[in-house]
């Protein structure tokens, strides 16, 4: 086990170095094709004077190499200052992703404020989705090809088919614009006014929710069947147990265990990709921060936002890893 | 006495039989028409006896236990007749009322014990969940009731064990469990549905001993379900040799060992392998495979793979159905048009000598 755990980590931070190192050569790469200065690219204006220039250019180290200005990026999360050399200098506490000229903000501060509103967004909608979509799906199963069954999985199909930027809107019009159930959507944080966040909450939750709930259920009614049909759901009737306990404790039990695997990984890609759910609702995530950033061609803002996001996916795939060996005795670690 | 139709169970003058398997049909209605896997199968079994069932796969011979078991009940299958267990008929019987007996007065154990145990469970577990649906104790109660029958099948440092989970069992013992679970409630009828299939050759023997021992203990009937006449000849009291769907011959173990008299017989016995036999000799299998359950061949079912059909004057083989008719002994039922005197004839003169 601990054997394992220590492996996973070294991989996880294999993987990190990775996507870091592929992440910040890309970004090298657009100063070089666009013949500007990195310069440019960091403050998003051309420097008045060619002193300032190099002056600039030599303060954030774009005239040493490349590898000693990935190693500075790298040690530099663990906290630095950053200066200009026009606006007084900051501290910039771990972590720190340096400084967005162009939004005049710490890029931690940046994603900080940003990640409440994608978390609340992808734990509520995955809630929903993993307890609706397993629910049908399981309905779906115990009777194959009944109306149930039938209703379900088409009404599944079209679920899928089904964009969030069509269905996103569609909800607001109808509960927000015309029913005026809701008060028009403003994110708030849910320590300070809980039923406000619910209620700002609920919408982006059922659109994106919506479109994995039928994955689930579609996944979820193959699994089940597949395993009801399994040697050992007949010993559990054998045995003469009732419909409930055989459903529940011995078909599910087996069912799910993939679905975990997938669940979890489906959470963290999202970490980050949450943008059109966060545009149609006007909620000012992760997603939306990335967008706006890649428009910008804010680098420091985009090589954090990249690699919060890879920490997420890899760290989700870690959890399902180990929650896997506790679900499935098989498994050792 | 095969008449289908007979309003009063043949044997029920004779003193009723503890198990009475009347006219059992289970259909299976299907896209390409009704497979017929069992189709008007009888017998009957008292206390302390062990019923073999033989028969190629296909035969009917599991799905046969499983409608005694009433598994069939919740699904499109169609079973009729009747199976009478201690006076109670357990094809008109409710779902609910079926699952008081399962486990309890009836228990299977499975052909494969790796499959047919839960992956995600100690075996312990199950073995318990099977003890706490019949009987109400306490979670304590059921473990150490539990670590006593896994004592009992011979699972060596039980209490130990019974945290493992089926994977960290071997096969043998595996199902050493499988049959502790199925005898934990004291079952009155044990069905074991090729129950060595998958086991070694040196465990098998070891199981097949198991579950007499456990049957005199118990008193329990015991049906053993399984394609190997060695394992029959072995183990069984009572035998039924099954094609098709239906009883070709049926009879006490001794009795139809010393004069089987059906075809169908003949070719299982020349396919098996025995150790007393000269190696130059070849097994003979029988030839063709086994009929489609949704055609049945009209006429005898057996007769496409029929080398004697042509002793039967015209082709009363293909065009009636034989009925299974008592033979040398009143309790030994052959279903062959062939006469008695000349199934010995053949037996003696062509069959014998290369078994």
């Amino acid at each position: 086990m601990i054997r394992f755990i220590i492996s996973r980590l070294i991989g996880m931070v294999v993987v990190l170095f990775i996507v870091s190192v592929v992440t910040f050569g890309i970004f090298q790469l657009g100063p070089i094709l666009s013949d500007a200065s990195p310069v440019y690219y960091y403050i998003g204006k051309a420097p008045a004077t060619p002193e300032l220039l190099a002056s600039l250019t030599h303060r954030f180290g774009f005239d040493q190499p490349i590898p000693v200005q990935y190693w500075n990026y790298i040690s530099g999360i663990f906290g630095k200052t950053i200066t200009d050399g026009v606006s007084a200098p900051e501290n910039c506490p771990f972590p720190c992703f340096g400084y967005s000229f162009r939004q005049n903000e710490l890029v931690s501060t940046l994603i900080g404020r940003t990640i409440p509103p994608s978390l609340s967004i992808i734990v509520g909608a995955a809630i929903l989705w993993l307890v609706g979509g397993v629910t049908v799906g399981t309905i779906s199963a115990l009777r194959p090809g009944s109306f149930i069954d039938r209703a379900s999985m088409t009404g599944a199909l079209a679920a899928v088919s089904l964009p969030i930027f069509f269905t996103g809107p569609l909800l607001l019009l109808v509960f927000v614009y015309t029913l005026h159930w809701l008060p028009v959507i403003n994110y708030v944080n849910p320590t300070t006014n809980l039923v406000g966040w619910l209620q700002s909450m609920i919408l982006p939750w059922v659109a994106l929710a919506f479109l994995f709930a039928a994955l689930y259920a579609r996944l979820t009614r193959s699994n089940m069947l597949e395993t009801m049909s399994e040697d050992y759901i007949r010993t559990a009737r054998a045995k003469g147990l009732d419909r409930r306990t055989v459903v529940v404790k011995h078909g599910l039990r087996a069912a799910l265990t993939p679905i975990v695997t997938i669940f979890g990984i489906d959470v963290g890609t999202l970490i980050g990709s949450t943008v059109i759910t966060e545009t149609v609702f006007n909620l000012r995530g992760l997603g939306l921060l990335t967008i706006q950033s890649i428009r910008q061609q804010d680098l420091p803002v985009i090589l954090g936002v990249t690699l919060v996001a890879a920490l997420a996916l890899v760290l989700a795939n870690f959890i399902v890893d180990i929650l896997y060996a506790f679900i499935d005795p098989r498994v050792a670690l | 006495m095969s008449t289908a139709t007979a309003p009063v169970p043949p044997r029920s003058s004779v003193g009723a039989p503890f198990l009475s398997v009347e006219d059992l049909k289970v259909h299976f209605p299907t896209d390409d028409g009704l497979v017929k896997s069992v189709d008007g199968l009888t017998f009957s079994l008292q206390p302390g006896e062990i019923l073999g069932i033989v028969g190629e796969s296909g035969s009917g011979k599991s799905v046969t236990a499983q409608a005694i078991l009433g598994l069939h009940k919740g699904s499109q299958a169609q079973v009729s007749g009747s199976i009478w267990l201690n006076g109670r008929d357990l094809v008109a019987a409710s779902e609910d009322d079926m699952r008081q007996v399962r486990g309890s007065e009836i228990a299977m154990i499975f052909q494969d014990p790796l499959s047919a145990l839960h992956p995600f469970y100690t075996i312990g577990q199950q073995i318990a969940e099977a003890y706490r649906v019949h009987n109400k104790v306490s979670a304590k109660d059921a473990r150490a009731r539990t670590v006593e029958m896994l004592q009992k099948v011979g699972i060596p440092n039980a209490a130990g064990r019974y945290d493992d989970y089926p994977h960290q069992f071997s096969g043998g013992m595996r199902q050493r469990a499988m049959i502790a679970m199925a005898l934990i409630c004291k079952p009155r009828l044990l069905i074991a549905d090729e129950p060595t299939t998958a086991l070694d050759v040196t465990v098998q023997a070891q199981i097949l001993e198991l579950i007499k021992e456990l049957r005199d203990e118990l008193d329990s009937a015991v049906i053993l379900i399984t394609h190997d006449l060695g394992v029959v000849a072995e183990t069984c009291d009572q035998v039924v040799v099954m094609y098709g769907g239906q009883a070709v011959e049926k009879g006490p173990v001794d009795e139809l060992f010393a004069l089987p008299e059906m075809p169908y017989t003949w070719g299982l016995l020349g396919s098996m392998p025995r150790m007393d036999r000269v190696r130059e000799t070849r097994l003979t299998p029988i030839p063709g495979s086994p009929p489609s359950l949704i055609n049945v061949p009209k006429g005898c079912v057996f007769n496409p793979r029929c080398r004697f059909s042509d002793r039967v004057p015209g082709r009363k083989c293909f065009e009636v159905h034989p009925d299974l008719l008592p033979s040398s002994s009143p309790r030994h039922e052959v279903r062959c048009h062939i006469p008695h005197e000349e199934r010995v004839e053949i037996l003696d003169t062509e069959i014998r000598p290369t078994l």
